[in-house]
């Protein structure tokens, strides 16, 4: 074996074993949500039989059916409303010029700093006066707040990417900036548009403290939220804890791994944005 | 008036985004560095104190300790991460490993999973009876398991290591990207230059790396300081007190002990916290690139 073979092959191998680390607790928690429940499980051990009636379980009885519905419903309205807002947002910020444009897009900006925790007093205290916590939109229209920043930040960047031609040519058909922007510039946003979906709904579908803040009738609990009230309640049922943790992550986790190249990507120029 | 009526334009197009995020945000925040300066239960009425909530803040063991959990945090969450991502990334991407990008991928998937069932998962692995000592008494003796999350000493590091367990992932993926843009050619110099591989990382990888290290840096310590799931899901600060954060605090006092004033403050203090840390990381990159 030649010298460099050999570093190649250490290079996979170190790979090779850093993603089996990352990976085992995974494949921990899914072995351990088939076992049967009977008994000690202690460590990573294959289950006699795949006992999915832990996931029925959990869905039924423990209402994740009701948590995942709460989370869809959530995470759709506020994909829907951010997705609205940041394209209408970012076509005037990236392709305009008028007065005070610097300042509105770094005010928009600070929205990408500001911790949630130091917003979450006032605005828990605001909303129960407005008589909208335990509602859906105690959750919804916060988030779509703070992800409006990102949201705009984004379709800037593509709306700034796009050849001045094509603008131009629009406006010498006469075209008004709405039609412009619908018929001439959508088309094609279609990959910005996509990421902004998947990251928008990931971090909508994962948001914890809002919900545990606004939310405390047991009905509207969201997916992670009614998780960590099961995982503290009932410590007894492993195997369903398990199954439930699973269930939770598998939406995010499928898209993930459907669109991995564009979420690594959009994460990026997400974390650029700081 | 068609002239005026353009002009006004492109402010339509960013009333609608101005509309959640001015009063779901903005006027919030700033609610919050008002409030931090009065005294209030959430109910009654509120009295002015000044920068008495601060003073109590700075004063007191426990927020002072809280952020220096968030600070030990840091170690684990952005610093450990770095270090074992730059070899990762340096490794996988001048060579061609095959699934390389799959194996990255796997690496960065904790990043896309609830923080809860993060926690949910860890705290089994982790208990008295769970894998990770089963592991530990099967190798070695008896005494060598601990209820990690449970212990005085090992309750902060572990939920640091979980933390980069689900940051490594980001790391890897911005260093990766991060060496695609470095030119061909100044490695070809540099083995011109006869350099070996550590002299060739020094002279070109590490300088080539300093933007997407410094943005991995901003990243992670920010989610260090502001862990607030993870710690929720697991501890709840305990054992003791010897894993609250900020975060922790805040929630406490605000929705548990009706100190909003207090909880206010902590929060001002930590968003400064952030702010500095944000502009610090970018001033040194900034200057260093230069």
């Amino acid at each position: 074996m030649t010298a460099a073979r050999r570093t190649d092959a250490w290079n996979a191998a170190i790979l090779v074993s850093f993603a089996a680390i990352t990976v085992l607790p995974i494949v921990g928690i899914v072995l351990l949500s088939l076992q049967s429940g009977h008994g000690p499980v202690s460590g990573f051990e294959l289950p006699d039989r795949l006992h999915f009636e832990n996931y029925a379980r959990a869905f039924e009885a423990a209402h994740f059916a009701s948590y995942l519905k709460s989370s869809l419903i959530v995470s759709s309205a506020v994909v829907a409303g951010t997705v609205v807002v940041s394209t209408l947002a970012g076509y005037a910020f990236g392709t305009m010029r008028f007065a005070g444009e610097n300042f509105l897009f770094y005010l928009l900006l600070t929205g990408l700093l500001i911790p949630f925790e130091a917003v979450i007093v006032p605005l828990y205290v605001e909303l129960r006066a407005g008589n909208l916590t335990n509602t859906y939109w105690s959750v919804i229209l916060p988030l779509i707040g703070v992800n409006s920043a990102f949201g705009t930040f984004w379709m800037r960047a593509y709306f700034r990417s796009v050849p001045r031609q094509l603008l131009e040519a629009g406006a010498m058909d006469g075209a008004g900036s709405f039609r412009i922007l619908w018929q001439v510039l959508l088309p094609g946003a279609r990959p910005a548009l996509l990421t902004l979906v998947v990251l928008v709904f990931m971090w909508s579908w994962n948001e914890f403290l809002l919900p545990l803040v606004m939310l405390s009738r047991e009905d509207l609990r969201t997916a992670p939220l009614g998780l960590a009230f099961f995982a503290g309640r009932y410590t007894m049922d492993l195997v369903g804890m398990a199954a439930a943790a699973v269930m939770v992550a598998l939406p995010v986790v499928v898209l993930f791994v459907a669109t991995h190249r564009r979420f690594v990507h959009g994460m990026w120029v997400g974390a650029l944005k700081q | 008036m068609r002239g005026r009526g353009r002009a006004a334009l492109p402010y339509l197009y960013l009333v609608p985004a101005f509309l959640f995020f001015v009063p779901f945000v903005l006027v919030p925040f700033a609610h919050t560095v008002g409030l931090s300066f009065y005294d209030w239960d959430g109910l009654t009425r509120a009295s002015f104190v000044g920068i008495e909530n601060y003073r109590e803040a700075f004063g007191s063991r426990l927020v002072r300790s809280a952020f220096g959990h968030a600070l030990v945090l840091i170690l684990y969450f952005g610093v450990l991460p770095v270090l074992l991502a730059l070899p990762l990334a340096v490794s996988s991407a001048r060579t061609s490993v095959p699934g390389g990008n799959a194996l990255r991928a796997l690496i960065f998937m904790p990043q896309a999973i609830s923080t809860v069932v993060v926690g949910v998962c860890w705290g089994w692995i982790l208990a008295l009876d769970g894998p990770l000592n089963a592991a530990i008494r099967a190798l070695g003796p008896d005494w060598a398991a601990v209820d990690w999350l449970g212990s005085f000493t090992w309750a902060l590091p572990s939920l640091g290591i979980v933390g980069a367990w689900t940051l490594l992932g980001l790391c890897v993926a911005l260093f990766f990207a991060g060496l695609q843009q470095i030119p061909a050619s100044l490695y070809d110099a540099a083995a011109v230059d006869g350099a070996n591989r550590w002299r060739e990382f020094r002279a070109v990888t590490l300088p080539g790396l300093e933007g997407p290290i410094a943005v991995a840096l901003t990243v992670t310590v920010i989610s260090a300081l502001r862990a607030f799931d993870l710690v929720f899901v697991t501890t709840r600060g305990g054992p003791g007190t010897e894993t609250v954060v900020p975060g922790i605090l805040i929630y406490r006092r605000a929705f548990e002990d009706g100190r909003l004033g207090s909880a206010a403050a902590i929060a001002v203090i930590l968003s400064i916290v952030v702010f500095a840390v944000t502009l610090l990381i970018n001033r040194i990159a900034d200057r260093r690139a230069a």
